[in-house]
């Protein structure tokens, strides 16, 4: 591989790579996230491979292995170019079927298209309700690229953005641009960019850091890392420029160990970097010298945290530190050290390459460009979804998701991750950015949105993400350790019945002190989950407190499973299941649930049958008295 | 200049040199003030009352300077700041903005108006209070009557140790000696003393009497520490800082290291155990 070494390199490279492809060429495209390998998609793509081979066809048709697609849960995800037809939950089975009838035969296979609400299947990608709504600028390359081609991205116009930065710009220019651009940081607090960036470059010192955040320790988040495993060239080149404008050498690109294929994709993409010259000195023939290293990270939540992941960085320890000296004045080994997350720097090549005014033409008034978020928990289509800033609630959960699974009611949706609030039906319209999601008790977080459906209990949610939160707190500052433990012994007893009048007050006490006298953001945004169910479900906790009552049916402690005698027709299923034998009853016998010995599991409500539906959840109520000695059914 | 403002200038400049000489103490790490020379005059105001503080300074060196004190745990002044406790929260004030901050590490700023007792500070130092209380029911009954503490509040759940981390610090930074660590995260965080180390190191540390002692402010020990933080009951027998080691295992790692007349660890019986 030739170094490039100008400009001309690069454009000469770009023409003779688009040259080589030929878009009227059929080429069959496999989806290799994370996602899609766990439903087998390299075997499908290795039988695409022999099968070719077997017909023949190898050379009149192109094979391309791509990143995360975003509808995970319809993997493997196939798409056929140039006609763009796409194929969900491909088994290496529909292999042999797909060569012959759709890449010969030009036949579409019904069976493996996308099926509407209306019954109609649908061919292309672009018109499945799941993508039709969204905007996928940064997240859109995905599907196109093999993660492991540097020829690839630059096929399709990357590295064009480093180019005019390095030969066009100045780096106050960039900066300059970032800051019209209004990037604000999409790991979490939202930070502008830009500021944060010059910050950094005018803070003294010679050597200055530039740090990609990819810990992403949200549970049930992956946005990150399918962009870094999709698109690492794409995050690279943001880290790149940004590194110009801020006058650093060194990178560094902090992932969690946890995810080996975006710690593959991104050691490749740099291996490719430095054999074109991308990387090292003198880039491009000029005198913009930068390196990149690779951290592995030991998959802490708080390491995710910047004053923690640069002293993880430094091999000590990632543990936060107080901040009033901000990371980009002092910062990895005490030198100013701007940190990103992945998204944020995946849309600084973009910004650059369309301008400022382009991406301020996205979004809303405070919340520029896109955001991806993770979008899982009770709707029909679950996976990533790209949408610009502001678009309400509703249509994400109801447009791209679908609406709620199973004709449920909708009842909360969870922002922000494990330290976001719940925002209830009430606000469904919200337009979703930055300030926004703040306003009304959440936080955009790095972008984890889960939906929960009528059967939720908000307290019980909210006990689960204090329950991770004592885990992942570093437990170093006294509000944070101790207040989160306070809180969750307060929450169980209230999930448990035994909740005590003043129990509002303590949480409230509780989580005002966190917020102000945390030391990190890990503590001060951790009542969050407490005080937003709080704030919109008060009624929910005071059930549980002043009448025992779990109005969800959830807190095992406050619910009976009860037989009602009118309907049971002693078909003896409930008896047969219930593991613990804590069923009496017998042939012709209304069946009676033995509070004493039930554990509540559930098994009895789940076996009836639907026509009988006796069996039901109490809560909060007497539990009848069953006849002594057995009622015949009627 | 006249000679009142020079006075003026003079006179601040011998507290911070005395501040500055303070922290120059053999074997110290982090020094935090700069050197005099190079220090840059602040002014702000503390409950209303103007200070005069250096560049470098944190807003607890600055009340003090002045007389003022603030409740400490985790801060000796000797030692790191490590900003853990929170005791030392006070409110800064920026025009319209005020923010709760922890004043030994805060440094001082130009124009800022810090309120040391505010009504906010009082009720979050209350909640600290009861949540160290929780764990360690010997804090000094003044200071929980001070701010309205109820003892009770929260489950209890008594241990030895606060996590000040100051006798890790202490043996790190004045000691070198790193006989003494954190490990775990959250709630299961502890202090562990590594057996390695304090088998080569403590039976000369401060001629055997484990010079970690003089800083835990869970202990005994009538120490320094005692005079510039919240002075806690004397009752107790010295908590030795471990707390991960099971007393067995205390005894035994003490057993390997020799021969200590340790008497705090024999007589100590395990509160809540
Ligand atoms: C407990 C905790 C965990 C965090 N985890 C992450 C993370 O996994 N990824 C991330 O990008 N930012 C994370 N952050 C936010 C970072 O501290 C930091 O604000 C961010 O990486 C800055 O980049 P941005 O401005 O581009 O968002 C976390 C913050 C806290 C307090
Ligand atoms: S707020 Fe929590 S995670 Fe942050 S320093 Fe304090 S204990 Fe550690
Ligand atoms: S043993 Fe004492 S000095 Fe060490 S951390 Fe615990 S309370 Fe602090
Ligand atoms: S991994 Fe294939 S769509 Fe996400
Ligand atoms: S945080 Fe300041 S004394 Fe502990």
């Amino acid at each position: 591989m030739p170094k490039l070494k100008s400009l001309l390199d690069l454009e000469e490279l770009r023409k003779g790579i688009i040259a080589s492809k030929d878009p009227s060429k059929q080429c069959i495209t496999i989806c290799s996230g994370t996602g899609c390998h766990a439903y087998a998609s390299e075997k499908v793509a290795d039988t695409f491979a022999s099968e070719l081979e077997q017909q023949g066809l190898s050379e009149k048709i192109d094979l391309r292995r791509t990143g995360c697609h975003g509808f995970c849960e319809r993997g493997p995800i196939v798409v056929i170019f140039p006609d763009e037809i796409c194929y969900l939950s491909v088994k290496p089975d529909d292999v042999s079927e797909i060569v012959s009838e759709t890449l010969v035969g030009k036949k579409i296979i019904e069976r493996l298209l996308y099926v509407g609400d209306d019954g109609k299947p649908i061919t292309h990608e672009n018109d499945i309700p799941f993508y039709k709504h969204q905007i996928r600028l940064v997240f859109g390359d995905n599907r196109l690229i093999n993660p492991q081609s540097i020829e690839d991205y630059i096929g399709l116009g990357g590295y064009e953005a480093l180019g005019k930065v390095l030969f066009e710009m100045t780096p106050e220019d960039v900066i300059e641009v970032v800051k019209k651009a209004n990037l604000r940081g999409r790991g979490g607090g939202g930070f502008p960019a830009g500021i944060k960036w010059e910050t950094t470059r005018n803070a003294p010192g010679d050597a200055k850091y530039v740090i990609v955040n990819a810990d992403e320790g949200d549970p049930g988040a992956y946005m990150d890392r399918s962009l870094l495993e999709g698109n690492p060239h794409s995050v690279l080149e943001g880290l790149m420029i940004g590194a110009y404008a801020i006058g650093a050498n060194q990178g560094y690109i902090y992932v969690r160990q946890e995810y080996p294929l975006a710690v593959e994709n991104v050691g490749v993409a740099i291996e490719q970097m430095r054999e074109y010259g991308l990387l090292g000195e003198k880039i491009l023939g000029t005198g913009f010298d930068f390196d990149v290293i690779v951290h592995r990270g030991a998959g802490a939540f708080v390491s995710g945290e910047s004053s923690a992941l640069m002293t993880a960085i430094e091999g000590r320890v990632g543990e936060p530190r107080p901040k009033y000296i901000r990371t980009a004045v002092s910062g990895i080994h005490g030198r100013p050290s701007n940190l990103n997350n992945v998204e944020t720097w995946s849309n600084v090549p973009l910004i650059i390459k369309h301008g400022a005014k382009w991406f301020g033409g996205i979004g809303t008034e405070g919340s520029k460009g896109t955001k991806i978020f993770s979008l899982v928990g009770k709707v029909n289509n679950t996976g990533l979804v790209e949408v610009p800033m502001g678009m309400p609630l509703r249509d994400i959960i109801y447009n791209i998701g679908g609406g709620i699974r199973g004709d449920k009611k909708f009842k909360a949706v969870q922002t922000g991750g494990p330290s976001g609030g719940v925002i209830p039906e009430s606000l469904l319209n919200l337009p979703v950015d930055f300030d926004e999601l703040s306003k009304a008790g959440s936080m955009m977080g790095s972008g984890g949105m889960i939906v929960m459906d009528e059967d939720t209990c908000v307290v019980d949610v909210a006990r689960y993400f204090l329950d991770f939160l004592a885990d992942e707190s570093c437990g170093k500052c006294i509000p944070c350790r101790e207040g989160i433990q306070q809180m969750l012994v307060v929450l169980n007893r209230i999930c448990e019945g035994t909740g005590r009048e003043e129990d509002l007050d303590t949480l409230a006490d509780l989580g005002d002190m966190m917020r102000d006298c945390a030391l990190c953001a890990l503590g001060q945004s951790a009542p969050n989950p407490v005080l937003s169910t709080i704030q919109y479900f008060k009624e929910e906790y005071e059930e549980h407190i002043q009448n025992h009552r779990c109005p969800a049916g959830v807190c095992k402690e406050l619910i009976n499973y009860y037989i009602d005698p009118e309907k049971c027709q002693a078909c003896m299923i409930c008896m047969r299941n219930c593991p613990v034998g804590a069923i009496d009853g017998g042939k012709n016998i209304v069946h009676v649930v033995i509070q004493e010995k039930c554990t509540k599991c559930g098994t009895c409500l789940e076996v009836c049958p639907p026509r009988f539906g006796a069996v039901s959840k109490l809560s909060g109520v007497e539990i009848p008295e069953a006849a002594a000695g057995g009622i015949k059914v009627r | 200049m006249s000679t009142e403002e020079r006075e003026k200038q003079n006179s601040s400049e011998r507290q911070t040199r005395r501040a500055v000489s303070d922290r120059r103490v053999e074997g110290v790490t982090q020094p935090i003030a700069p050197a005099v020379e190079a220090a840059r005059q602040v002014e702000l105001t503390i409950n209303g009352q103007a200070v005069e503080a250096w560049e470098g300074m944190t807003l607890l060196q600055a009340a003090q300077s002045v007389g003022i004190s603030i409740p400490t745990l985790c801060h000796h002044k000797e030692l790191s700041t490590y900003g853990a406790c929170r005791l030392c929260s006070v409110e800064v004030i920026r025009g319209r903005r005020s923010r709760i901050v922890a004043s030994c590490i805060y440094p001082v700023e130009d124009g800022i108006e810090v309120l040391t007792e505010s009504e906010k500070v009082a009720k979050h130092r209350k909640i600290i209070l009861e949540l160290i209380q929780a764990r360690w029911p010997w804090v000094d009954k003044e200071l929980l009557e001070k701010y309205g503490a109820q003892p009770g509040r929260f489950e209890e759940k008594t241990d030895f140790c606060i996590l000040c981390g100051l006798c890790v610090r202490y043996c790190t930074e004045v000691k070198k000696a790193n006989c003494l660590g954190f490990v775990g995260r959250g709630a299961e965080r502890q202090i562990v003393i590594y057996p390695e180390r304090a088998i080569e190191m403590c039976p000369t540390c401060e001629g055997g009497n484990m010079g970690c002692r003089s800083v835990c402010p869970t202990g005994t020990m009538p120490n320094e520490f005692a005079h510039t933080g919240p002075r806690f009951g004397k009752k107790l027998p010295l908590a030795y800082p471990v707390k991960s080691y099971s007393e067995d295992n205390v005894r035994e790692v003490l057993h390997t290291v020799g021969d200590w007349r340790m008497p705090w660890v024999r007589s100590q019986t395990m509160p809540g155990k």
